[in-house]
């Protein structure tokens, strides 16, 4: 058999038992809160929940955040209390604080199980409060860490508004103010001169403000003017959408916001590979100037030189192997970058794979493999963290990247790993960021180089047990 | 229900987790829905666990919100039994299973069929204990289950060793400085020449659990976990307990003085006189520091305490009688045990308060001014908030409250680990004042480094309100790059994507 017969053909997909360590989808909100200014995010839940919360939002908490917990009670389980009283009490006490502008209330698996109707409880006491409020139901009955975020974004594209005034138009949105900033209007005009003239394109997925700045004045370059953003700094300056508008993700978790894009603000979906690494970032660009019909100009140069200037990253990694055990859900595109990086990956687990939101990214990640020459990895969805200890003891990979869960006891088994949930606070889209990536998946490997020869590689006693 | 921010016991399944993964070869399985195992992730960081942390989730999803758990659980279990081969499993219920009332005993009962192990469900509700009640509860009843099945067998020994000897109990996972203050009090305990019988559940295994009755007595370090145990020891065997902390000099001579009363019933005759003379006077510097200049000078200083009940009390009759310090105020978050802790420390602070409301200790720490805090982590923040230096002495408490180097917190060594704790607190505290006083290290205003304060370069707005996002420690160094970017390539003025351009070229 030649080496080209043992490849797979077409990638594989599996599916195991769904026992796996993850992030409960509520720590959504700790970068939320940060994320949209004016916000205050009300989880609706139990001690557990906030336990989770206060935990691992470690020093965060300390910061006054803009989030809180409405701790369920017995009395509120055996519906002994009145749910629409507790709210309003619970939210007066917040207007009267912190005065947002919108109140997300975050439901969790108790509310679903105590069927808690938090959906036709808000627009009642919204009227009542004058606040706004946006039920998202991010529960580990249902999701996985990021896709937390998935179902706040989701319920926010109802709030958008769907025409603003003539006038205010140019003004609503945070990024074209903030590129304007202190410009005279002739000169704002002079600008708009630099577009093409595509129908509006409105991006969702939230990212920190300058990675916000970087994407939106690299599509600059290529005339396209990004209208709004989902979300924005403010919850007031939500981007207006209209029917017809484009819209295209940033992320590969927010497949329910894509969704409710289309089917209720009867949105065009720009399916492509998301912006991550340089061969993403590029992609994502061409597919979006492809859907306008531009040609895109001096990406290929662009690219090549963000990978020239990876090449000291890239030595470090060429020719090893990596295992997604499978977390957060930016995982086909981690993989996919690394390849184009060099490295193997026999295995990519994830919590949840749509096939037709990520369709563009796992078709870039089959092209990648092909031009790479290595195998295609199989794709697990919800998997067996069991399972895949014994997969990974089999495999004897170079690099695991999991929860901190397991991160301990495999580094002291000798295997080294990196912390998944780094990927999702760290900056990795674009192109100037892919540096950021590396930074982070070749950190085991530069402290094994300062660390070898010491002969410290195992250090449990017995024989590794899971 | 309570708007929280923050919370100092977590809720009960945790407090069922440290128990079960404090034994040795004992797994837990969480009926929950997926992310309440974050409980693996902490004791993975906090306690930098080498090993596999043994708790796993039987997942509650949707179906089985809608067809109930029906044979998972049992699969679950078994599985791991088959897997693990582990001594016992503990199914332990979570918020969630509990509003969700399936009959998790009758899976216990259908596991333990298939298991090679025992299979037992933790007997906690959710909505009624904490984690610290629920340990305490998870302790007792495995120690019931065993030494119950032991009597069945008939092999539960009936005999006292035949030197005096002690279970430590209550050393557990995830404990502020559990482990050193094991090592403390067995190193006391060999000192007083008496063996140690059992720890548990610190590294413990159930089968030895049936060996307890063997004990001439019970140590329980701390009020929140182990007293249920001890209690239940002392019915069924007779088996006297001291539960006296041995935090600081004084109490750690009344806890030895309590072991030497106990022995002596039972007709060891012992006498610990001179040993406590002995460590009051020359081992432990505690005693000597009280005296000395040092501690003149704390005299009459106001102090706050808040904490779980033990360290909490402790530490206030420590600042009080051992070392002259006011203390304004002491308090708990240890609502159920209301009662013990005022009677600790009613002689020992003017005030006591017991709450779980963070704000409202926080607000208690600012009204009453204190030169010193010490409370948890919580108290910590708020005392940088306030200026004012905080020793943590109780968990909720972070990764570095779980020290690699010894430090204790009971017996001798635990007391000097304290002198230093509470001295350092408060020397901060005075330095701080006196730099005040004097106006500061350096009065002279810092003239910037290098060419980043006079470049002859241009920055558009744009460029500037991205600089200015960007963390304010590294700012001059990417202001520096950037202009040097600028000027390499003849770039008059400086925009956001100059900025970008120039921090993809220099690779940061």
């Amino acid at each position: 058999m030649t080496l080209a017969e043992t490849q797979p053909q077409a990638l594989t997909f599996e599916c195991e038992t769904g026992n796996y360590h993850t992030f409960c989808p509520i720590s959504c909100v700790a970068w939320l809160y940060q994320k949209i200014e004016d916000s205050f995010f009300l989880v609706i839940g139990t001690k557990t929940c906030g336990y989770f919360l206060q935990n691992a939002m470690g020093v965060m908490i300390f910061a006054e955040p803009r989030y809180a917990m409405a701790e369920l009670e017995e009395g509120d389980i055996s519906a002994q209390l009145n749910d629409y009283e507790e709210l309003k009490r619970l939210c007066l006490q917040i207007k009267r604080d912190r005065n947002p502008s919108v109140i997300v209330w975050i439901g969790t698996c108790t509310t679903e199980i105590i069927k808690m109707d938090l959906e036709g409880l808000a627009p009642k006491l919204e009227t009542e409060l004058g606040i706004p409020i946006v039920v998202a139901r991010a529960n580990g009955l249902d999701y996985a860490f990021t896709q937390g975020e998935d179902t706040v974004l989701a319920a926010m594209v109802h709030r958008c508004p769907d025409k603003a005034p003539e006038t205010e138009k140019e003004e609503r949105n945070a990024i074209s103010k903030l590129l304007n900033f202190g410009r005279k209007k002739e000169e704002v005009v002079a600008e708009e001169a630099e577009y093409t003239d595509h129908p509006p394109l409105v991006l969702f997925g939230s990212l920190p403000d300058p990675v916000v700045t970087q994407l939106t004045l690299e599509l600059k370059k290529q005339g396209i003017k990004v209208s709004g953003w989902l979300p924005s700094k403010r919850y007031t300056e939500l981007p207006v959408i209209e029917e017809g508008y484009y819209v295209a993700g940033v992320n590969p978790f927010l497949s329910r916001t894509a969704t409710t894009f289309m089917r209720r603000r009867k949105c065009k979906l720009i399916g492509a590979p998301f912006p991550i690494g340089p061969d993403g970032t590029r992609a994502w660009i061409e597919k979006i100037c492809s859907v306008f019909g531009i040609e895109p100009k001096g990406l290929e140069e662009r690219e090549a030189q963000v990978w020239a200037n990876l090449e000291d990253y890239l030595t470090l990694i060429r020719g090893k192997s990596v295992f997604f055990m499978g977390d957060n859900l930016l995982e086909i595109s981690l993989a996919r970058f690394l390849i184009r990086c060099g490295m193997t990956c026999p295995e990519i687990g994830i919590p949840y794979m749509d096939k037709r939101y990520q369709a563009a990214e796992l078709a870039l990640l089959e092209k990648t493999c092909q031009e790479m020459g290595v195998p295609l990895p199989r794709i697990v969805e919800k998997p067996d963290n069991y399972n895949q200890l014994q997969r990974i003891n089999e495999l004897g990979v170079d690099l695991v990247i999991t929860g901190m869960a397991h991160a301990n006891p495999l580094e002291a088994r000798g295997i080294n790993t990196k912390w998944s949930v780094e990927f999702t606070f760290a900056q990795i889209h674009g192109f100037g960021n892919a540096r950021d990536i590396l930074e982070l998946v070749t950190r085991p490997l530069r402290r094994n180089n300062s660390l070898k020869d010491l002969g410290w590689d195992k250090l449990v006693k017995e024989d590794a047990k899971v | 229900m309570k708007l929280a921010y923050w919370m100092y016991a977590g809720p009960a399944h945790i407090g069922t987790l440290r128990i079960a993964s404090s034994f040795k070869n004992v797994h837990a399985i969480m009926h929950a829905p997926l992310g309440d195992d974050y409980f693996n992730v902490m004791r993975s960081m906090l306690e930098r666990e080498r090993n596999f942390t043994p708790v796993t989730t039987s997942v509650v999803d949707r179906n089985v919100l809608a067809r109930g758990s029906q044979e998972k659980v049992v699969e679950n279990i078994t599985r791991k039994d088959a897997e693990e081969h582990p001594d016992l499993i503990v199914l332990t219920p979570t918020c969630t299973s509990s509003i969700l009332q399936e009959d998790l005993e009758n899976f216990v009962q259908r596991a333990q069929l298939e298991s090679k192990g025992d299979v037992m469900l933790a007997d906690v509700n959710h909505y009624r204990v904490n984690e610290l009640q629920a340990a305490d509860r998870t302790l007792h009843q495995i120690v019931q289950f065993y030494i119950e099945k032991a009597r069945k067998k008939g092999t539960l020994p009936t005999d006292k060793t035949e030197k005096p000897s002690v279970n430590i109990i209550g050393i557990s996972t995830l404990g502020f400085h559990n482990n050193h203050d094991c090592t403390e009090l067995k190193r006391l305990m060999a000192d007083l020449g008496i063996e140690v019988n059992e720890v548990i559940p610190d590294g413990a295994s159930v089968h030895n659990l049936k060996n307890l009755p063997r004990a001439w007595f019970n140590l329980v370090p701390y009020r929140e976990l182990g007293v249920l145990t001890a209690k239940y020891l002392e019915a069924e065997f007779g088996t006297p307990c001291v539960d006296i902390t041995p935090m600081g000099v004084v109490e750690t001579a009344r806890c030895i003085r309590k072991i030497q009363e106990i022995l002596n019933a039972q007709g060891a005759d012992v006498n610990y006189e001179s040993f406590i003379n002995e460590q009051t006077l020359h081992v432990s510097q505690a005693a000597w520091f009280s005296r000395s200049i040092d501690c003149q000078n704390l005299t009459g200083k106001k102090a706050v305490v808040y904490g779980d009940s033990t360290h909490a009390a402790a530490i206030t009759k420590v600042l009080s009688r051992e070392m002259g310090i006011r203390v304004v105020w002491a308090g708990t978050f240890c609502k159920y045990d209301e009662e013990w802790f005022r009677e600790q420390v009613k002689d020992y602070c003017d005030d006591v308060i017991i709450s779980e409301d963070h704000g409202a200790i926080g607000d208690a720490i600012a009204k009453a001014e204190p030169s010193a805090i010490f409370g948890t982590q919580m108290e910590r923040h708020v005392g940088k908030r306030l200026d004012i230096p905080c020793g943590v002495i109780s968990a909720p408490i972070h990764i570095q409250n779980f020290p690699i180097g010894y430090k204790p917190f009971l017996g001798y060594e635990g007391t000097n680990q304290l002198v230093d704790l509470i001295y350092n607190s408060f020397t901060l505290g005075m330095e701080d004042h006196l730099l005040e006083i004097f106006g500061g290290h350096d009065t002279k205003e810092v003239i910037t480094k290098g060419i980043s304060a006079d470049s002859d370069m241009a920055w558009s707005k744009d460029g500037l309100a991205e600089l200015n996002k960007i963390p304010g420690f590294v700012r001059g160094k990417v202001k520096r790059n950037t202009e040097k970017f600028a000027r390499e390539r003849s770039i008059e003025v400086i925009t956001a994507e100059v900025l970008y351009a120039a921090k993809e070229a220099v690779g940061a």
